[in-house]
């Protein structure tokens, strides 16, 4: 029976969670149209993630060899071509993510295989698959569709599906011999860098007030500053404002910067791109101020303010102080 | 070090009002503004940066119709030396790979150490062009790179990971890299700058020039298709605080006292 194959993603010894998510979803499109689940793990005494993923796939196809104890697209590359062409899946899933981002298009451009990237939506037709993707920073959604005849290979973005749990699959373990030599790589990891310790620790603050692209120029931030101190909340922001060196990395909730998780949530001048909300979404109440209405935030927030944050802060910040005082 | 690097213009859509135009299969673009693609801007500035630092050329690349000559200048103005436009009508339609497919066809006529492309678009957001150009060219590269230090024939970059996280590879060059924002502070380009380059002659290549056939760009080359864009689904949504400022305000401070513990 034919496949769906799915890179397991894991770093430092933990699967992310993209794995689990694209596992979620591929055991909905094989039983929607008889497909087998495979995941492919590589690595380097991973025996303990392979038990792990036995539960969710029909196969975990092991390939352990020292030279994939890290991450390189090179030896990914390698290893996936040989798993690829001789189980040919139909279906291919890798996560759109640091590592995904790196090596899929590669690989399936190799491979001369369809790749759609960044999908939040996959459907099953036979054996044609309709996508979703977004356009635009999330603003508008596109149905995709492939061009060619598979075998396929699709970017799943983080976060797009949920986890469900099933009942378990046989999950046959299957060693596959390791296709790497000691040939020299023209690209080779040398280390990690952990993230700048700084001075505040917002996964810590019970209320976060959080600045976006809207905040315009540096010399508004002191404004929302003040209203920030005014309730007790500590400040932090999305990724433009990181980007553009107006407060340091270790204010940024998002993807790539902190995943927080406090009391109250105030997104300023944020438009809410998936990238900023997989860091907020474990807040308990948020409170989202933008002048767009459609702002994808707005989704995201239990409470909003369609307003010009230039006019509705200062008037948040004197109206508080005023009612702390009485 | 001579660097080629690939750019795009595009609309500015994070603050404006989105509809649908009427093809179904965009949005409608009129009223919009339109600007060299974020990403970008910090591909060209940090390749300016290297030519500074070590000397040699910076091309700009950029597929697309007159319009783009826009961004090219943008560019030139920055400081690349040259700017060459891959227009056709058949380009027309193509999706993440075939546009790889163009650029990979001009660049093999140019020498070059280095290709800089930025690590996503604005628009489509396929982040794959920069990663299937290397393969295309048969060198290596890297993805969401936000450090990068050049050595003798090779260049050490860090790339970005989730959580703050990075790591770093050596890779040998030639080599392509998809680049971060923040990874510089793209300069400040004033009209006068602009106007300075403004007579620049940007040579233009075509499918022909390319040795590329009509059925190997386009739709017709392409993977994926768009079959209709549509509004995101809206969430559970907000309940959303209505009235004067003032009354706003005093509703956001019991929401802090009930919710936020702000005492």
């Amino acid at each position: 029976m034919k496949e769906i194959i799915v890179l397991a993603e894991h770093r430092r010894g933990e699967l992310r969670d993209v794995t689990w998510e694209m596992l979620s979803k591929s055991r909905q499109l094989a039983e929607s149209i008889g497909l087998e689940i495979g995941v492919a793990l590589l690595g380097k005494g991973v025996g303990q993630i392979a038990e792990a993923l036995k539960p969710k796939a029909h196969r975990v196809y092991l390939i352990e060899d020292e030279r994939l104890e890290f991450y390189n697209s090179e030896t990914y590359e390698k290893v996936l071509t040989q798993l690829i062409t001789e189980r040919k899946p139909l279906l291919t899933l890798v996560g759109h993510t640091a590592m995904g981002m790196d090596f899929a298009p590669g690989l399936a451009a190799h491979l001369k295989m369809p790749l759609a990237t960044d999908c939040i939506g996959i459907d099953a037709a036979g054996e044609a698959f309709s996508l979703t993707r977004q356009l635009y920073g999330g603003k508008v959604n596109a149905r995709v569709s492939f061009l060619k005849k598979g075998p396929y290979m699709v970017t799943v973005r983080s976060g797009a599906f949920p986890v469900i749990e099933k009942e378990a699959l046989p999950g046959e373990l299957v060693k596959l011999p390791s296709p790497l030599t000691d040939e020299g790589l023209a690209k080779r990891f040398l280390q990690y860098v952990e993230a700048a310790v700084g001075e505040v620790d917002i996964t810590q603050a019970d209320i976060l007030v959080s600045i976006g692209r809207g905040i315009k120029e540096a010399e508004n931030i002191p404004m929302v500053k003040e209203f920030a101190d005014a309730i007790g909340g500590t400040l932090s922001c999305s990724r433009p404002v990181v980007d553009k060196k107006w407060l340091p990395k270790d204010r940024q909730v998002g993807t790539s910067g902190k995943t927080v998780k406090p009391k109250v949530y105030i997104a300023i001048g944020i438009s809410g791109a998936f990238q900023h909300v997989a860091g907020m979404k474990g807040a308990g109440t948020v409170i989202a101020i933008n002048k767009d209405p459609k702002a994808p935030i707005f989704s995201a927030a239990t409470y909003g303010i369609v307003a010009d944050l230039f006019k509705i802060v200062p008037v948040l910040k004197d109206k508080v102080k005023e009612l702390k005082k009485s | 070090m001579n660097i080629i690097v690939c750019i795009k213009r595009v609309p500015e859509t994070a603050d404006a009002d989105v509809s649908i135009g009427k093809s179904g299969k965009d949005i409608d673009k009129s009223g919009l503004a339109f600007d060299l693609n974020e990403w970008d801007s910090y591909a060209i500035e940090e390749a300016i940066l290297l030519k500074e630092k070590l000397g040699g050329t910076v091309t700009v690349l950029s597929i697309g119709g007159e319009d783009s000559n826009e961004s090219l200048r943008k560019c030139l103005a920055m400081g690349a030396e040259d700017a060459i436009r891959l227009t056709d009508p058949a380009f027309e339609g193509s999706d993440g790979f075939v546009t790889a497919k163009i650029l990979a066809e001009a660049i093999r006529k140019i020498p070059y150490d280095l290709i800089l492309t930025g690590t996503q678009a604005e628009d489509d957001g396929y982040g794959q062009v920069g990663v299937v150009l290397a393969a295309l060219l048969g060198i290596p590269h890297a993805a969401l790179v936000n450090r990068l230090e050049v050595q003798d024939k090779k260049i050490k970059v860090h790339r970005e990971l989730e959580g703050g996280l990075e790591e770093v590879f050596e890779i040998d060059l030639p080599a392509v890299l998809t680049i971060q924002t923040g990874i510089n502070e793209p300069r400040y380009v004033s009209i006068m700058g602009i106007r300075k380059v403004a007579k620049k002659e940007i040579n233009t290549f075509g499918a022909s020039d390319l040795n590329l056939k009509a059925e190997d760009v386009g739709p017709s080359g392409s993977d994926i298709q768009l079959e209709k864009i549509f509004l995101p689904p809206a969430g559970e949504g907000a309940e959303m605080l209505e009235g004067k400022p003032e009354e706003i305000a005093l509703k956001v401070f019991d929401i802090l006292k009930d919710k936020g513990g702000l005492v």
